[in-house]
């Protein structure tokens, strides 16, 4: 049978203990910040901020324009290509005739764009503008960025969406 | 051991026990998904396939007479330089529609590996570059081709007027007279062969525009067949019914658990639904993989030269032998062409049944799956412009489960079985090429 002998430890450390100690702060810190940064990676992939405006009719960043947009068919399917139609007006509720308006679209989540490069075909008339070539490939938060240009007013109005 | 250093070491303790938890808990097997992964799964599953849109460039699209003519023409070997190919010579109806060849063989050899046809109706864009826009504007193109079928659109009406005159005009109307050899030469067309292209050049404007306008509907025909070839359910789809409804002993009947491990990889680690996603298992968009270059074959820009082909395309959808209208062409109109990430892009195909159709990529670069998924774990240098992979750090045990997961999308396809053989009525015709009729007539019927 053997015999366990306990042998009480003076209080101050032995430089190897020291080294094994220094070790132990140094890894644990170094899992704690892979830990912090791979849990970053993860919340930003799926991060989609909670207060997300998903309105169809939204101001234009400076101000400028108040837009809304609607889908030609009603609803936006994912895969097929399909046109909306925008109305561009004034804050107060003037619309904005004529403008010059490119669109782009983005998945901030995964970096990249849209299939297609939709444009603005056609003014309809009062404020309305025909968007055709839009086209949406998977589903997730999509964002969709219209630049208006009348008479040198150049503002940027940004949709956010959550497709399924 | 004095109070503050105690806290270290219970935090230190600590913060090692959640990082481990955290790795486990993410890296460990699952049996289980959750809603967003199942929302994943059904959106691959093959119920999740919508009905065909009807395709506005071509009003015969739809049509059972058009369907009936079209699947002669597929099997006809006349429609050739030489009487011996078909499109059925490459798009072999025995083997998933495509021929199991690096690259495709008519009267030469292509520089392009045979594409599978199930479900390509649901595709905006044909070929691995996009080069055409529709199923029917695809079918003229081999038929013209000087390595595929080598013969030329004044022959092909002829065949026509000779062979398929009643049909032909119940859909399209009236063929014109071409009894003329002088107008109507044997054998001519915008082709590589210099007397067949001198003889087209030398037809008058109206003469030609009226055997292009036919020619066109030959490609309608056979675009109208190709809409039925359709995939069918695989043990992967009888899973994800098997999820939906709750049901594990389901679950585990369909897909082995190596399967299941291989299905989640598909759908997270390994990034594979990025491209190859819907219940076609593609987007049906281009993608620069890396995939090496072809020995022996020109520099191949994929993408990049066939977007400008299908814009200047003489059958694309915006063409006077289109049916559709300007508004009906989104695709065309609005597609990418300025960017540069185009070269070397090639469309993802369907997964489905991508077992049984080795060799795989472009040019059939790859002969087995697990060169492919190698190929995709590594993530080389494209030969030309960018890659879009970054390698996977998948290991050997994720390789085999991956693979075991794409031998699971195998099964039969859903297409009524008189269409996947020539009609009755062309049984008789066959038999005057008995060695073309061989190749044709599915491995399970004797003989001619």
């Amino acid at each position: 049978m053997n015999t366990v002998i306990t042998v009480s430890q003076p209080q101050i450390a032995s430089p190897r203990q020291r080294l094994l100690r220094r070790i132990a702060i140094i890894g644990g810190g170094i899992l704690l910040v892979i830990a912090v940064l791979f849990g970053a990676l993860l919340a930003w992939m799926n991060y989609v901020p909670s207060d997300l405006d998903l309105s169809t009719t939204r101001h234009s960043n400076q101000g400028v324009y108040q837009v809304s947009y609607a889908p030609r068919r009603g609803l936006i399917e994912i895969n097929q290509i399909h046109a909306w139609t925008i109305h561009v007006a004034t804050p107060d509720g003037q619309p904005v005739t004529d403008a010059v308006i490119t669109v782009d679209g983005d998945m901030p989540q995964h970096g990249h764009g849209l299939p297609t490069r939709p444009q603005v075909t056609k003014h309809l008339g009062n404020g309305d503008y025909l968007v055709e070539g839009m086209k949406f490939q998977m589903g997730g938060w999509w964002v969709v960025d219209f630049t208006i240009d009348h008479h040198g007013q150049r503002d940027t109005v940004r949709f956010n969406m959550i497709l399924k | 051991m004095s109070m503050s250093r105690k806290t270290l070491w219970i935090g230190l303790a600590a913060t090692t026990i959640i990082v481990i938890a955290t790795a486990a808990y993410l890296l460990w097997p699952r049996s289980e998904w959750t809603k967003e992964e199942t929302t994943t799964l059904r959106g691959l599953w093959i119920g999740s396939l919508p009905p065909l849109s009807p395709d506005p460039s071509n009003r015969v699209a739809d049509n059972p007479q058009a369907v009936a003519m079209g699947q002669r023409l597929f099997f006809d070997t006349r429609l050739s330089s030489n009487g011996k190919v078909a499109c059925a010579t490459c798009h072999l109806p025995a083997q998933d529609f495509q021929d199991g060849k690096p690259l495709g063989e008519g009267v030469g050899t292509t520089t392009r590996r045979t594409m599978p046809l199930a479900g390509t109706a649901y595709s905006p864009w044909l070929f691995w570059d996009g080069r055409k826009d529709s199923l029917w504007a695809q079918a003229l193109g081999p038929l013209e081709s000087a390595v595929e079928h080598g013969g030329s659109r004044t022959q092909y009406t002829h065949v026509l007027a000779q062979h398929y005159r009643a049909e032909y005009e119940a859909l399209f109307g009236p063929l014109p007279d071409l009894s003329d050899p002088t107008r109507f030469p044997a054998s001519a067309g915008p082709v590589d062969d210099p007397t067949a292209r001198q003889a087209w050049e030398s037809m008058a404007p109206e003469d030609r525009e009226a055997v292009t306008r036919i020619y066109a509907n030959i490609g309608k025909a056979i675009a109208a067949y190709e809409r039925k070839l359709m995939p069918g359910s695989s043990r992967f789809d009888q899973y994800v019914e098997a999820l939906l409804n709750n049901n594990t002993t389901g679950m585990r009947a369909a897909l082995t658990p190596q399967e299941a491990a291989g299905l989640r990889l598909f759908v997270g680690k390994a990034g594979c639904i990025n491209c190859h996603n819907g219940p076609l298992f593609t987007n049906n968009d281009f993608h620069n993989t890396g995939v090496p270059a072809a020995a022996g074959l020109p520099e191949d820009t994929g993408r990049a030269a066939g977007v400008r082909q299908v814009l200047e395309d003489e059958f694309n959808c915006l063409s006077a032998y289109s049916d559709a209208q300007e508004e009906d062409c989104g695709e065309l109109r609005f597609a990418k062409t300025d960017d540069h990430a185009l070269e070397r892009q090639f469309k993802p195909p369907s997964l489905r049944d991508v077992a049984e159709r080795a060799p795989y990529m472009h040019a059939g670069q790859f002969a087995t799956l697990r060169q492919v998924l190698e190929h995709y774990n590594n993530a080389p240098d494209a030969p030309h412009g960018h890659s879009e992979l970054k390698p996977l750090g998948l290991s050997e045990q994720e390789l085999v489960q991956l693979e075991a997961f794409l031998r699971s999308l195998s099964g039969s396809l859903n297409t009524p079985p008189e269409l996947l053989a020539p009609p009755a009525s062309q049984a008789m015709c066959l038999g005057c090429h008995p060695e073309a009729a061989a190749q044709l007539v599915p491995a399970d019927q004797p003989p001619p």
